[in-house]
């Protein structure tokens, strides 16, 4: 607790007489940590229990599954086959968009089929969270700087950019298949013609407005929270130093919003990588608005094996992106959420 | 002499004027960029709630305001003659939300105290550990559980569908409490010993108090993101335990090939309607919980 006050670097001749630069604890201290140790193993093990139990055990098992065959009516000979193992054929089937034969062997997937969609849901999903996250970062941060002005009736827009977050996914997936309607208000808004659920590009159109819709608000929020820890005095002083508005939006709020705003982005990155809710209602995965969790979720009653091979991909891929954010662009969500009581101030 | 004197003070009564015009026009665009917001966010919900009370026969009805006043979009959502069963399922996603937030607030309290105030060793590895299980994509669980629950009988059972939504909660639940007990004044505890309160005492008078609303808005966003569950239920439920986002995502009406969209719509507004009143009454704890850890 003392280190609080900010330690005066003890110069402790160490053993190889190199001097190191942080306070030697003493034997009580040390004795605390120990204790504080144990009784975070006992507060903690409960969560850590319970998290293994409903996550890490079905991840285990995915993968393992993943590297079995189906059990099903083999097309060579047309007899049932138990399954057995598959090595890696289950990740070739989807990566290389083959199908078993009817004489043996593999042939690339007919159109239609599950198995050749890997790559089209692959290239929709990231289609989705690019075109999402950019739309959500920008309209968030705009409504964010509005949002942080002092102006009347501040709090009643707070109140309503919360609306939209509120109401679950799969409502305002019906509500906004209704907007979309042919006969619907939004054809008649726009004065157009549109039928949004009947081909690609309307219908994936459609999707990501009424995702931008829903979760805006969670980003708007996530950045306010970050610009209101930048303090007045900061802009005050660049605008006696006659730094214009935009200057100051580079200078100032950018890089001291970053940190925030990095986690919000990956957040939302995440979360759009396995957006499920809203295609699967909207369009039913028509006119190529499959993302991956659609594809995996259609698999599953055709065979658990290669369900739990795309589920793996699947999760290796968000993962691999949230790694990128973390090491390449900077988002450290630990520190940001872990910064220590000890390291307040 | 005296010309110059009013002309530098037409000068600055010109730059006085030009001021209070720049922040004039700067208000302006402030109110009129509100206003976006709020149509933006509001208009579509504003949407449901018309097409809610409006007569089947005017579903397309395109008027921005209430035409064609009628409940019968009510009677209709609970109406079970075409296999809907919604009031059921509103019975269903109270009670699955009640358990998910009763477990995760009771396991995730004490990890969310240790994070917040012990000091020990791979604390950033667990928060990490907790903070990735929160960001853990839905379909990566679904498809052992479907094939461990199909062999152990459990497909379209409570347990089935209040398990895996733990997974999703509880590190939501454990994350949102940490931050919250850092903002915590913990040391009015060592305060209240001091003026000879047990220890007991201390806990039960000063930090209770205090850590209720932290506990109580957890507990509301645990909830809502337990009822806004849908690709495990809609995997995993049955006819029988499907929670309300399933029935409304299945509606059906009494054509196969037409959406009921006004029943629908009016099912989508009882399911709203009182979510929407529980955030905008604690707004700010709302707000403060969902951006916790994200910033500070």
């Amino acid at each position: 607790m003392a280190t609080e006050l900010g330690p005066t670097p003890v110069k402790a001749p160490a053993s190889g007489g190199t001097p190191v630069h942080h306070a030697p604890k003493g034997v009580g201290e040390d004795n605390k940590i120990l204790s504080q140790g144990r009784w975070a193993s006992w507060l903690l093990a409960p969560t850590i229990i319970a998290l293994a139990v409903v996550i890490v055990y079905p991840i285990i098992s995915a993968i393992v599954m993943s590297f079995q065959k189906d059990a099903g009516l083999d097309p060579a000979t047309g007899l049932f086959t138990a399954g057995g193992s598959a090595g890696l054929q289950n990740y070739v089937n989807w990566i290389a968009q083959q199908c078993a034969a009817p004489a043996g062997g593999t042939v690339a997937c007919p159109p239609g089929t599950l198995g050749g969609q890997f790559w089209s849901a692959t290239a929709t999903t990231f289609i989705f969270t690019v075109i999402t996250v950019t739309l959500e970062t920008v309209m968030g941060f705009w409504m964010a700087m509005i949002m942080a002005r002092t102006f009347k009736g501040r709090s009643l827009v707070r109140a309503a950019v919360l609306v939209p977050w509120a109401i679950p996914t799969a409502v305002t997936a019906q509500l906004w298949l209704f907007i979309f309607d042919f006969q619907g208000i939004a054809n008649k808004i726009f004065n157009a013609s549109i039928l949004w659920t009947g081909s690609e590009w309307p219908a994936r159109w459609a999707v990501i407005i009424a995702d931008t819709w829903k979760t805006t608000p969670f980003m708007a929020l996530l950045i306010l929270a970050g610009l209101q820890i930048i303090p007045a005095e900061v802009y005050e002083a660049a605008k006696v130093d006659g730094a214009s508005a935009w200057q100051r939006f580079r200078m100032i709020t950018l890089p001291l919003v970053k940190p925030a705003l990095m986690v919000a982005i990956l957040f939302r990155t995440l979360d759009a990588l396995r957006m499920f809710d809203l295609p699967y209602i909207l369009t039913g995965g028509a006119n190529n608005t499959t993302t991956l969790s659609i594809l995996v979720i259609n698999q599953v009653r055709q065979g658990f094996n290669a369900a739990a091979a795309l589920s793996t991909i699947t999760f290796f891929i968000i993962f691999l992106v949230a790694f990128i954010f973390v090491r390449f662009l900077g988002a450290n969500v630990v520190e940001q959420s872990g910064a220590s009581a000890k390291g307040k101030k | 002499m005296t010309a110059a004197t009013t002309e530098l003070r037409a000068q600055q009564d010109r730059g006085r004027k030009a001021a209070q015009n720049r922040e004039k026009w700067a208000q302006a665009r402030t109110y009129i960029s509100a206003l976006v917001i709020l149509i933006w966010c509001l208009a579509p919900a504003y949407w449901m709630v018309v097409v809610a009370f409006r007569e089947v026969g005017f579903t397309y009805d395109t008027s921005f305001f209430p035409t064609h006043v009628t409940l019968d979009n009510f009677i209709t959502a609970f109406d079970t003659s075409f296999g809907n069963r919604f009031g059921q399922a509103l019975l269903n996603s109270v009670f699955i939300g009640v358990v998910v937030t009763a477990v995760s607030l009771l396991i995730g309290v004490f990890a969310a105290y240790a994070l917040a105030r012990l000091n020990f060793k791979f604390k950033f590895l667990v928060l990490g550990f907790i903070l990735g299980a929160s960001m853990f994509p839905g379909v990566a669980l679904i498809t052992p559980l479907f094939q461990l629950f199909t062999n152990i009988g459990w497909m379209g059972t409570y347990q089935a569908l209040i398990i895996p939504n733990i997974s999703f909660v509880l590190p939501l639940t454990v994350y949102t409490m940490t931050s919250f007990f850092r903002e915590m004044p913990w040391e009015l505890e060592e305060s209240a010993r001091v003026d000879g309160c047990t220890q007991g005492q201390a806990f039960r008078k000063v930090i209770m108090p205090l850590a209720a609303p932290a506990i109580f808005t957890t507990a509301i966003l645990a909830f809502i993101s337990s009822w806004n569950e849908f690709l495990i239920a809609s995997q995993l439920s049955s006819d029988a335990t499907q929670p309300v986002t399933v029935a409304i995502a299945n509606f059906a009406g009494a054509q196969p090939q037409q959406i009921p969209y006004t029943a629908i719509m009016a099912a989508g507004t009882i399911v709203t309607i009182p979510l929407v009143i529980v955030v905008l009454v604690f707004q700010r704890k709302i707000v403060a919980g969902l951006t916790a850890g994200a910033v500070k």
